[in-house]
């Protein structure tokens, strides 16, 4: 298991804890045991109130990193639910379990060797075929993702929608746990978007130009002006600098026109 | 007007020569052919396994996003989709336990009942613009152009589904006098090409196709037409190793119907994508001056 609990009873915590801020107690269940939890705390605030110690299903707890895919399920409903612990709010009588990390075939390969073609995907994950279409995937998909359907736009051969569908894929391995034909969707996914940004979407190329002109050297002389500002003054450029507007449009150029 | 059309995952990758001159030809009979939205594979093969409901998920889930597009018929191009999408709707039709069951599962918030009706791009040919009509907008007859009408089992078989009658079927060889093609009748159109029975045991290919291929020549075809990529994938395949094998085999052109279709209404070959046809087709229809292209035509972009 990934977490640890605590040797130091919680119990007396929780008491000294709800003198002090005097907030509601809420029962939630987790991993099958009853702890009495102020409410408002996030799972994952709550299993570290309750004396968990997380060293693996917790990381960014910023709802980007992917590492605390978390299910629960409530009295009385079949339906299983999913969260990211670090940001889904306690609820009473929850049933909790984190699934900080499932086991996923990844396939190996040399990207330098890859093509764009459908079948180089189909080649690294066979099994993507033995997908029946059930969508437990998209269910358990705490990012709202339309999991199964980026996995038929692979199916059909289309990287680009499968890329685009699954962008906010943050690799819980949620859809993975639930998976009929025992695909790993995300490992799929990550492999579609790496070959559509290297090899589909058109490269920028004001970009590119734009990297060259700094190689060459076209900003070196602002860059050593700036390095001899000093400090009051460079306060003072700082919070009189012109702010592009929020609806600012694509032809938007500043007043002072000597850096660009 | 516009048809919900069901394309599967083939038609969008090894198959693009089923599908492209479809969309082109169809819009030139002012047909739009509507991709479902959110369509997924069909299941490929119709389970025959009475308790595995989880292989129809695939083809009900399909049927019910047409319903969703708001519309009742269902357009598909291969003969295997229409297979498995068929016979799953009977079966949503018919069984009334195993209806509650899947619709339960599938959970799209929709109850639904085989409404549906699924059919094959020659019935809407058939039935919706009729062999006369057709042969009316002709621009590139394909006269002198002697073709076996390949069915295979699947828009056949099993006889509930079929589209045409199962013991004698017409419908591909009026599609092909429509177009002003000679068809060959030939005793093995509704033989069975091996099916996926080639994944299990590929060497047996040659073995399947022979008697069809053989019969089909032997009546005089100088191409086949299909209508199903399986077949084409079995057959090209077949007749490569038939030619290894036996002695005097000559190889044949294997064509879609659409691309014949696209052909006859003069959209010219840039449509039909003959680099991924079996059987090199193209010197068989530039020798008989079929390659032309009669009218400048702008397909609309098929894809969403
Ligand atoms: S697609 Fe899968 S791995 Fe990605 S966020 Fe959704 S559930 Fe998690
Ligand atoms: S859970 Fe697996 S089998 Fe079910 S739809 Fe998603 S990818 Fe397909
Ligand atoms: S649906 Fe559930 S209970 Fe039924 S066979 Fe599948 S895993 Fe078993
Ligand atoms: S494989 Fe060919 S002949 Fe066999 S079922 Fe299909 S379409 Fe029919
Ligand atoms: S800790 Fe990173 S998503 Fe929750």
């Amino acid at each position: 298991m990934s977490t640890k609990q605590r040797k130091r009873k919680p119990a007396k915590t929780a008491v000294k804890e709800e003198k002090k801020i005097a907030a509601k107690l809420i029962p939630i269940y987790i991993m099958g045991k009853r702890y009495e939890i102020p409410e408002g705390l996030t799972i994952m605030k709550a299993m570290e109130y309750a004396g968990y110690i997380l060293i693996r299903g917790c990381g960014c707890r910023g709802g980007t990193c992917g590492a605390c895919g978390t299910v629960y399920r409530k009295p009385g409903d079949y339906k299983l639910q999913v969260a990211l612990a670090c940001q889904k709010t306690v609820e009473p009588d929850m049933y909790i379990a984190q699934i900080p990390f499932f086991p996923a075939n990844r396939a190996t390969y040399d990207f330098a060797g890859l093509t764009a073609a459908p079948e180089e995907v189909f080649k690294l994950y066979p099994e993507l075929f033995r997908c029946v279409a059930c969508n437990s995937c998209t269910k358990a998909c705490p990012q709202g993702i339309e999991v199964m359907d980026a996995i038929s736009a692979l199916k059909q051969g289309n990287i680009a929608q499968a890329a685009q569908l699954s962008f906010d894929c943050i690799q819980c391995g949620l859809c993975t746990s639930r998976c009929f034909g025992e695909l790993a969707q995300y490992h799929m996914f990550q492999l579609a978007r790496r070959i559509y940004g290297a090899m589909i979407v058109p490269r920028a190329q004001h970009l590119t130009e734009m990297v060259k002109a700094v190689g060459e050297g076209r900003y070196d002389r602002f860059l050593e002006e700036l390095k001899r500002t000093k400090e009051d003054e460079l306060k003072k450029l700082y919070e009189e600098r012109e702010v592009e507007p929020m609806a600012a449009g694509e032809d938007w150029k500043p007043k002072d026109r000597r850096y660009l | 007007m516009s048809l919900a059309y069901y394309p599967g995952c083939t038609l969008k990758t090894r198959a693009r020569n089923l599908e492209e001159p479809a969309v082109a030809s169809m819009e030139a009979l002012g047909f739009k052919l509507d991709e479902v939205p959110r369509w997924n594979c069909c299941g490929a093969v119709y389970s025959l396994a009475d308790d595995d409901l989880i292989h129809q998920v695939a083809p009900v889930r399909n049927l019910i996003r047409v319903k969703k597009q708001g519309k009742n018929e269902l357009v598909t191009l291969c003969a295997f989709c229409l297979n498995t999408l068929k016979r799953a709707n009977l079966l949503m039709r018919q069984d009334v336990a195993k209806r509650d069951t899947l619709n339960a599962f599938i959970d799209e918030g929709i109850d639904y009942s085989g409404e549906v009706k699924v059919v094959h791009l020659l019935e809407v040919l058939r039935d919706e613009v009729g062999w006369a009509a057709l042969s009316q907008k002709v621009k590139l007859p394909l006269r002198g152009l002697k073709i076996a009408p390949y069915y295979g089992c699947t828009l056949l078989r099993p006889r509930e589904i079929a589209i045409d009658n199962v013991e004698n079927p017409t419908i591909l060889g009026e599609f092909l006098k429509a177009l002003g093609a000679s068809p060959v009748d030939f005793p093995e159109s509704t033989r069975c090409c091996g099916s996926y029975q080639v994944v299990s045991s590929p060497g047996d290919i040659a073995e399947y196709t022979r008697p069809i291929l053989n019969s089909a020549l032997k009546n005089g075809a100088e191409a086949m037409v299909l209508t199903c990529p399986l077949c084409d994938y079995n057959l090209g395949r077949g007749q490569k190793e038939l030619a290894k094998k036996q002695s005097g085999f000559r190889e044949m052109p294997l064509l879609y119907f659409t691309q014949l279709l696209a052909l006859a209404l003069g959209l010219g070959p840039q449509v039909c994508h003959f680099e991924l046809n079996h059987g090199s087709p193209e010197s068989l229809l530039k020798e008989k001056h079929l390659l032309s292209q009669v009218e400048s035509f702008q397909p609309i972009g098929g894809q969403k």
